[in-house]
């Protein structure tokens, strides 16, 4: 369709290491001693059951919040970064106007903005809905702007935290197409879900959480066959864990 | 100017007739208001934003502060108004004293604290659901007051028309400030006090009429802009 | 569209502070009282001053007290007030450099048309107030240390009352809205002739006693002190003040009439 389709021969990504990271709030530890490394153009998936730590995760390694513990240390050039929420932010304007606004905020010339705003609207297959408000579309609509404006960003590592947790199956399907198209192009993903077969569908490896504790961090093949810890056993049995 | 026994006969009599002095105190009045309104909203809608989005130490008590001064007396602003630009005061040499900029001073200081104060809730709450994404997109502090102000602007005309009515309603300060020199410095609400004190109350309660209807006419306009942008924007 | 937004903003900011700048005949301001102004008296008289000299006078109506107080901080160019003891202290601390008579007018006691303390039969104002005092009839007193207040306060002492109690009643107010309380309560008042003609809000208010030499009520003009205020328009003020006092002036003053009646009568020497 246009040049934004195009896979790119990304130069490497900066691994971004987590080391001996925590998160305590009023006294309640909420994610501790946690260290991995991230490295290459995978997409990592992270799992977890609810309260597990995976929107925290998220928010400190993107760096929205400052850990109280540990730090985020990016080896090498720090990527740029985008972030699609649960519940998509959108301004108080037309889709249009949130994409063209994003451009603005990226630096982008301002003669530009409306043709590259109008290709991500149709590439994301919201081109009838330009001028809408973007705060009375749909669910699936608005999730998708959100994505839409993350394509935009070029971001080289995304985080997406429950992306799909709202919407409905046509929607999740649209979600998760736009996530590996971010993948084709050679952007590095990091996704929460709590949806087991959404995950098969997308990792290619996978984080465990649970109780604020790094359990797993393993190929994706290995943790869905042979989990390592009773907990993501019990988890992939689909048991209450916590 | 007209005058009859009703004060609906002379509100209407007084908008008929086209009378010229009544003219030029309405004329004024808007100026003076208009012009204060639009200072105070440059100055406060910033600092509001401001205000919602740093917090620092003594950041409460200016809150406070600024919550407090929204009841400031209007004569107690024209006292100090007065005092400040007085011949014997700090910026007497301005020579502002008893003319139109003295009594826009004057309306700044009361109407400021309303703006400031109103827009700090309103970004604030506007921020709280916007933070993360406008962090995430990368954007400093400074960068998101813009994009804050832009977006509760719906909900800041309101707060701007609020500190438009109480400019065009206060007399306390526009008297001692201005002096209610006939011709120069007499607005509506002056006008009014003066017909009072002459006993003349249907043509005082005309006059007051008439500020109502004005004020209601710049409620309708922005009335109508609001509806139009909410319908378009969602 | 946002700059455009605010362009639109300060373009309409900076027309409406153009119109509100001020044009450029030459005037002076004027503090004076508000019995002069709510009469009507200027109004008739400053345009035939505007027509001969081109100047022209802005008037600050408030109390005596207000009035002094603002010329003393020289913050306008002359005064017309009627409090002669209180002017000539005003020149005597050096405020002022020059003060005459210019006109008169009088007191008049104003009460509720039944008169419970029959101050109508009264002989003299002293007699009219200790009835009033005695009967404990309701009395506005304007409260606000103006001249008439002043007055006011002068006739007490001389009557020998000290004015306290439920029924003295202290509206620290103007003229105008002193007399529209004491309509609302029946309640007697003194006021200058002045105000009181032009009064339009009577209700059961009638005159009830006129005519004593005690309440004999004179204006005078004041030039302010050039050494003080040298910031001042004092060539401009001593053209009102020679203007006030000359032929032309006292016949202006003594042309004004409202119904019918002629409410100042020149006296200057």
């Amino acid at each position: 369709m246009n040049d934004m389709l195009q896979v790119h021969t990304p130069a490497s990504i900066a691994p971004l290491e987590l080391d001996g990271l925590g998160f305590t709030h009023r006294g309640q530890p909420l994610l501790s001693d946690l260290s991995l490394r991230l490295d290459g153009c995978r997409r990592t998936l992270v799992l977890g059951p609810n309260g597990a730590g995976k929107s925290l995760l998220m928010r400190l390694a993107h760096g929205l919040l400052p850990p109280t513990h540990g730090r985020v240390r990016w080896q090498g050039e720090v990527p740029r970064q985008a972030m699609v929420f649960q519940r998509p932010v959108l301004l108080k304007r037309s889709a249009l106007a949130n994409l063209t606004y994003a451009l603005a905020v990226h630096g982008t010339p301002r003669l530009r903005r409306r043709t590259l705003a109008r290709q991500a609207l149709e590439r994301f297959g919201l081109g009838a809905l330009a001028h809408r408000p973007a705060r009375v579309l749909s669910g699936g609509e608005q999730q998708r702007l959100a994505l839409a404006r993350a394509w935009l960003l070029e971001p080289r590592m995304l985080f997406l935290d429950e992306p799909t947790s709202a919407l409905d199956p046509a929607a999740i399907k649209a979600v998760e197409d736009a996530v590996t198209d971010f993948h084709w192009r050679g952007t590095r993903i990091l996704m929460s879900t709590h949806d087991l077969h959404q995950a098969r569908r997308l990792a290619d490896e996978v984080i465990f959480l649970c109780g604020g504790r790094l359990l797993e961090h393993s190929p994706a093949e290995r943790f869905f066959t042979a989990p390592a810890t009773p907990q993501a056993a019990a988890f992939l049995r689909g048991e209450l864990v916590w | 100017m007209p005058q009859h026994d009703s004060a609906f006969a002379t509100a209407l009599a007084l908008i008929l007739d086209l009378d010229p002095t009544l003219l030029g105190i309405v004329v004024l009045s808007l100026q003076v208001s208009l012009s204060a309104v639009l200072i105070a909203a440059l100055l406060a809608l910033p600092l509001g934003a401001a205000l919602a989005l740093w917090r620092f130490p003594g950041r409460g008590v200016l809150v406070v502060a600024l919550n407090a001064l929204m009841g400031l007396p209007p004569v107690v602003a024209g006292l100090a108004v007065y005092l400040l630009l007085s011949r014997a005061g700090p910026l007497g040499e301005l020579g502002l004293l008893f003319t139109p900029g003295a009594m826009v001073v004057a309306q700044v200081l009361l109407v400021l604290p309303i703006i400031a104060a109103l827009t700090r809730q309103q970004v604030e709450e506007l921020h709280l659901e916007y933070r993360e994404q406008l962090r995430s997109l990368g954007l400093s502090r400074l960068r998101m007051i813009p994009t804050l102000l832009w977006d509760a602007r719906l909900g800041l005309m309101t707060v701007v028309l609020a500190g438009f009515g109480r400019a065009s309603a206060e007399v306390g300060a526009v008297m001692i400030v201005g002096g209610n020199i006939d011709g120069v410095t007499r607005v509506m609400t002056t006008a009014i006090v003066l017909e009072t004190s002459k006993g003349n109350l249907p043509l005082a309660l005309g006059l007051g009429i008439v500020l109502l209807g004005l004020v209601g006419l710049v409620n309708a306009a922005a009335h109508l802009v609001g509806e139009t942008a909410r319908r378009r924007l969602g | 569209m946002r700059t455009r937004h605010t362009l639109t903003a300060l373009g309409l900011m900076s027309l409406s502070l153009t119109a509100v700048a001020q044009d450029e005949t030459p005037y002076i301001t004027l503090a004076s009282t508000t019995s002069t102004e709510n009469s009507g008296l200027f109004d008739a008289i400053i345009p035939q001053f505007s027509e001969t000299s081109g100047i022209d006078v802005r008037v600050i109506a408030v109390g005596t007290g207000q009035a002094f107080e603002i010329a003393r901080r020289g913050d306008a160019d002359s005064l017309l007030v009627h409090d002669t003891a209180g002017e000539e202290r005003f020149v005597a601390e050096g405020y002022g450099t020059e003060r005459a008579d210019v006109m008169y007018n009088d007191f008049v006691l104003i009460g509720p048309s039944e008169d419970p303390a029959s101050i109508r039969e009264a002989e003299t104002v002293e007699q009219a107030f200790s009835r009033i005092a005695e009967a404990e009839a309701p009395f506005a007193s304007r409260g606000d240390d103006s001249g008439t207040n002043r007055a006011e306060l002068r006739l007490w002492e001389a009557a020998g009352v000290e004015p306290d109690g439920e029924w003295y009643r202290e509206l620290g107010s103007g003229m105008g809205p002193t007399l529209n309380t004491a309509a609302g309560m029946d309640a007697y008042v003194m006021a200058d002739r002045a105000t009181w003609v032009a009064f339009d809000n009577r209700q059961n208010l009638v005159l009830l006693f006129e005519g004593d030499d005690a309440l004999f009520n004179q204006y005078g003009s004041v030039l302010i002190s050039e050494e003080k205020h040298p910031h001042l328009k004092h060539d401009l003020a001593q053209q009102w003040h020679d203007w006030l006092l000359s032929d032309a002036g006292q016949q202006a003053i003594a042309d004004f009439e409202v119904k019918g009646q002629q409410l100042f009568f020149p006296n200057a020497e």
